[in-house]
């Protein structure tokens, strides 16, 4: 089975290639032009799969234009034939080249599609550079807020948001979740995205090769916020890691609990923060939706439950010492009455305001308001202590 | 009165609903109240009331059930087109410290509407329109199976619409996307009226969907001429049918998903919120259950479409017709196992994701196997470049480079990078635009003059093409490179300056395809101004080889005055080659099914139990639902429900239309 980066593919990437780099000379397209191995790979199996395809592609389109201009009415010497509509060749070979491209594209899908799998831990840093058997992975933790990115590097004790800076060909390995939107992790130059899910964990193992700034973005709508959720990304040699990590352990307060509280309210165009510290524990609280204090956590409820049952997982009954505050009020986006519950005069009323941002005070933090969700707050949430980089 | 008589009465709905403070909606809505007004005028003027209300909004005339469907089609494309506008002027100017003329609230309206309005009400109404007009001609039948459901199916699609179109001047659209993913479309999250205004439009118009996929089914099936087997049945229906097998299998799958959300915001359940073990990946699985087959309940007709054009303007039977049939089949099952490339970024692991990515490839063999069909169909062919054809040329060089980059995107980890970005909507438009809408126009322009007796006038009918294919290509070619250079979907404002040319071309390509709207509406105006010139004489205008160019156009209300016998494929063609001569006499009586007014009435109460229940009205959605109920049962006590046009009037009918026929 042939790797997305073996020879057969690079020749067959070639073709595509010269024609969008005439085509494009200009512009910076980050996915073709990636500057981290998997997205490298990923960029190859672009190009492999429609070099493949316009085997077949330029074919048809050539045919296209060629039939239609030859048998015109107005051409006086093609040949007219009304009874030649079956040729069982014809047949085997339209429906046989098709087949044979997707036969080809197929064991190429299913061997990358294994090799590149976001939970599979890199088996390499570069093109013929493995990964040292002794070398430990980094660990990020990535938390999508409302509307900003929450990273969590538990190995280092610190934790940013907006930036992530990432040591240059060091594995690394991020733990991705989301607090009440379905989000995508999408840093183009880096590995793709993947899915940042409130409840779930998804996983994305990468590398970065070049130093270097770029950008990171959500990739799925979440609401008003959405268009300017972005890190900037900084690639960083070494020393100059390490010298990162100790500019941001020098300056600024902690990321506690409380601090996460405040910091998870929806916000939009957040500068970039640092923390010179991090509480434990709290990406897991992240996905077990248990920042709220008092709260019980997801996992926790859901061992009760299996413990109360005998761990018999369709048998579940309530167990009797169940944590209390599950009822606790959400922090952001608490659940509204639902509409066939309410009284006349809760009722409230549903305004159009669709229109220009009103200069109305932002950031109403009343638990469940639906401002929360609407509001026009260019400003972030002062987080008690943080420092804003870039200020100190 | 009280404040809380109030609310019961009137619900949310207050005066703040109305947007009178955005000058954007408020000029919309003062132009629309002015045409509104004219027409109402215009139509009281004429005194058209009446006849409008006997000949067609209670009729059950398949070919003016197709008609009124391709109108709202079009009608419901200028609006999705005009949030199109609005999208590309928005992204191209807001770059740097420009924020651009819309707010968020606004322009995520924009992007939801655009592609809720696209979908379900203009390709959705255009194709069920064609299927509804031509299926039936072409299979030599009177009129479909349930006459009156099909009315009702109509009538429900356009509540749906009514519905969407209220949202625009009373209250405000969905802001999550046109598939309201949870749980962003959560009442958590979307408190106010938008989700509620896109799942009652949605649900009324997919029950009319639904109900309209049942009818088509049962007429291809049981009402098929004489003679005329599966295997001669004409390329078109046997798409229609594939499309409507799928839309059957698929829609109630939309509708659950949309009825667990409505519990969610109604009554408090947990289906796909946050908590409480609530899962919103089920509702994402369960919409694109939906929504992968639903695009090849869309394309399956369009491909249908070229193939007959194909056919008649090369003047040759169709290249393969028995594979062509097996492709339509085989796309119809595979499309049913691969909605999971929606979100191969979810993480579901390489063996599950290998798996629905080549199941997507598959896909793309008998979808090949079709273009090599009708380019062999042009081989040895004697080519007539009349419009049609030539939306089927622009369809094949368009479609081909859609169908890669979909087979690109079928690879999951090339999705990684390019999923949920503008690569992905550059590919969606290319397939939908160049294979959808582009075989839509082709249709209408075949079979207008069959439904009016005129052509189209030619000269607008090529702006309308120049307009589409060059527009196409000009807008959508930038967003393919802004989607390789990193930018993802739905974005309202951007920081780096290197996008903004892009967008800028985008833009001008969206107005080139303007151009081309427009000509398309010119064609039909122009064309209406000079019917005399225009006229089709024939009933075949372009040397047809289906059994609609069989009958005079427009065709007589029972289509046919005796039913004709099928004997080969390509029946007209082969009647014409035999010497076919038309009977003059011994005409009998034709049962015929009666127009009834029960279709409007029903829609019009669906309409108002969706409005109550997007304002908390619930006076009015119980008496609108209880008064559905008493209808909907009065209703089958009606039995006078058919009619036989007598002999004589068949007779008279038959010898007027004849000039009509023979072209004297």
């Amino acid at each position: 089975m042939p790797s997305p980066d073996s020879s057969l593919m690079r020749r067959a990437a070639g073709l595509p290639l010269l024609a969008l780099s005439l085509l494009l000379g200009g512009c910076d397209m980050v996915v073709m032009n990636p500057t981290g191995d998997v997205a490298y790979q990923q960029r190859n199996l672009i190009l492999f799969s429609v070099g493949v395809m316009l085997l077949i592609i330029v074919p048809v389109m050539v045919l296209t234009v060629l039939f239609a201009y030859r048998y015109r009415r107005g051409n006086p010497n093609k040949i007219y034939d009304p009874s030649f509509d079956h040729s069982t060749t014809l047949e085997l070979v339209i429906w046989s080249c098709p087949l044979l491209i997707i036969i080809a594209l197929s064991a190429v899908t299913w061997t990358s599609t294994h090799l590149l799998d976001p939970f599979r831990p890199l088996e390499r840093l570069a093109p013929g550079v493995p990964v040292p058997p002794d070398a430990k992975p980094l660990n990020v933790q990535v938390v999508a807020l409302d509307w900003k990115w929450l990273f969590i590097y538990p190995d280092l004790g610190i934790a940013t948001v907006n930036e992530l800076a990432l040591p240059v060909n060091v594995p690394v390995r991020f733990s991705i979740t989301s607090t009440d939107q379905f989000n995508t992790f999408y840093a183009p130059t880096l590995a793709g995205m993947i899915y940042a899910m409130p409840t779930m964990r998804s996983e994305l193992n990468a590398v970065l090769n070049k130093p270097g700034e770029s950008w990171g973005y959500s990739g799925n709508y979440t609401g008003r916020g959405y268009s300017d959720m972005r890190f900037k990304l900084r690639g960083v040699e070494g020393a100059n890691f390490d010298r990162w990590v100790a500019d941001v352990k020098a300056v600024g307060s902690g990321l506690e609990l409380s601090t996460l509280v405040e910091l998870i309210k929806p916000s939009e165009k957040v500068p970039v923060m640092h923390f010179a510290t991090v509480q434990d524990g709290l990406f897991d609280r992240a996905v077990n939706r248990c920042i709220e204090p008092g709260k019980p956590c997801m996992i926790d409820i859901m061992r009760q439950d299996m413990q109360a049952s005998g761990g018999h997982p369709h048998h579940s009954h309530p167990a009797p010492a169940m944590p209390p505050g599950r009822e606790a009020e959400p922090l952001t986006g608490a659940k509204p009455k639902p509409a066939l519950q309410k009284a006349p005069d809760e009722k409230g009323t549903s305004p159009n305001v669709t229109k220009p941002v009103a200069p109305e005070p932002p950031g109403q933090t009343k638990p469940g308001d639906a401002r929360n969700r609407d509001q026009s707050a260019i400003e972030p949430h002062p987080v008690t202590g943080a420092r804003r980089a870039g200020q100190a | 009165m009280t404040e809380t008589t109030l609310k019961t009465i009137f619900g949310r709905l207050g005066w703040e609903s109305f947007p009178i403070h955005e000058p954007i909606l408020f000029g919309t809505f003062i132009v629309v109240a002015l045409l509104g007004v004219a027409i109402v005028g215009a139509v009281t003027w004429f005194r058209l009331w009446g006849y409008l209300w006997k000949e067609w909004f209670t009729s059950v005339d398949h070919k003016k059930i197709g008609i009124m469907y391709i109108i709202l089609g079009i009608i419901m494309l200028l609006r999705g087109f005009a949030d199109a506008l609005m999208m590309r002027a928005q992204q191209a100017i807001a770059f740097g410290a420009n924020e651009g003329y819309l707010p968020a609230h606004h322009y995520d309206q924009i992007f939801t509407a655009h592609g809720t309005i696209m979908i379900f009400f203009v390709a959705i109404p255009l194709v069920v329109g064609l299927i509804n007009f031509v299926m039936p001609l072409q299979i030599g039948a009177r009129d479909v199976a349930f006459p009156f459901l099909n009315n009702l199916s109509f009538w429900l699609t356009a509540a749906g619409a009514v519905l969407t179109m209220t949202s625009l001047f009373i209250g405000e659209f969905a802001r999550t996307g046109w598939l309201s993913y949870a749980p962003l479309a959560e009442l958590s999250y979307s408190p106010d009226t938008g989700v509620d205004y896109y799942l009652w439009s949605l649900q009324i118009a997919g029950v009319g969907t639904t109900l309209s996929a049942i009818n088509m089914v049962a007429t291809i099936i049981k009402m098929r001429a004489p003679g005329m087997t599966m295997m001669k049945l004409p390329v078109f229906c046997w798409t229609a049918l594939c499309s409507n097998v799928l839309a059957i299998a698929i829609f109630p799958a939309l509708t659950a998903a949309f009825f667990l959300l409505m519990l969610d915001r109604y009554v408090g359940t947990n289906f796909f919120t946050n908590e409480l073990g609530g899962a919103p990946m089920m509702y994402w699985n369960m919409v694109w259950i939906w929504g992968h087959p639903e695009v090849y309940v869309l394309v399956l007709p369009a491909f249908g479409i070229y193939s007959e054009i194909t056919s008649t303007f090369t003047g040759k039977r169709l290249f393969g017709y028995t594979s062509m049939v097996y492709a339509t089949v085989v796309i119809t099952i595979l499309s049913y196992l691969v909605w999971l490339h929606h979100f191969f970024t979810m993480g579901a692991g390489p063996a599950v994701n290998s798996f629905f990515g080549i199941a997507t490839m598959v896909i793309s063999i008998p979808t090949g196997a079709k273009i090599f069909n009708w380019l062999f169909t042009m081989y040895r062919g004697d080519i007539r470049f009349e419009l049609p054809m030539q939306w089927v040329v622009a369809f094949m060089l368009t479609f081909v480079v859609g169908g890669m980059t979909g087979v690109l995107l079928a690879i999951p980890p090339a999705d990684f990078v390019l999923h949920n970005s503008l690569f992905l909507v550059a590919h969606f438009h290319n397939v939908i635009i160049g294979g959808v809408v582009f075989g839509l126009f082709a249709g209408i322009v075949y079979w207008f003059p069959k439904a009016f007796g005129f052509k189209l006038d030619p000269f607008w009918g090529k702006v309308a093409f120049w307009g589409w294919v060059v527009g196409y290509w000009v807008a959508w070619t930038p967003i393919y490179v802004v989607g390789l250079m990193g930018t993802a979907r739905r974005i309202r404002h951007f920081d780096d300056p290197s996008f903004q040319p892009y967008f800028v071309i985008a833009a001008i390509g969206a107005l080139i395809i303007l151009v081309g709207i427009l000509g398309f509406v010119m064609s039909i105006v122009m064309g209406f101004v000079k019917r005399e010139e225009l006229r089709d004489t024939t009933g075949d205008p372009w040397d047809g080889r289906t059994l609609e160019w069989s009958t005079s156009s427009p065709p007589p209300a029972y289509n046919f005055a005796f039913l004709p016998v099928v004997h080969d494929l390509d029946a007209w063609y082969d009647m014409k080659a035999r010497g076919y001569e038309r009977p003059e006499g011994d005409f009998r009586p034709i049962h015929m099914p009666k127009n009834t007014g029960t279709g409007v009435i029903l829609a019009g109460l669906s309409l108002a139990l969706g409005f109550g229940m997007v304002w908390y009205m619930w006076w009015l959605a119980a008496l609108s639902f209880i008064g559905l109920l008493a209808v909907a049962i009065g209703h089958t006590f009606n039995l006078k429900r058919d009619t036989f046009i007598p002999a004589a009037e068949v007779a008279a009918t038959e010898r007027a239309r004849q000039p009509l026929i023979v072209g004297a």
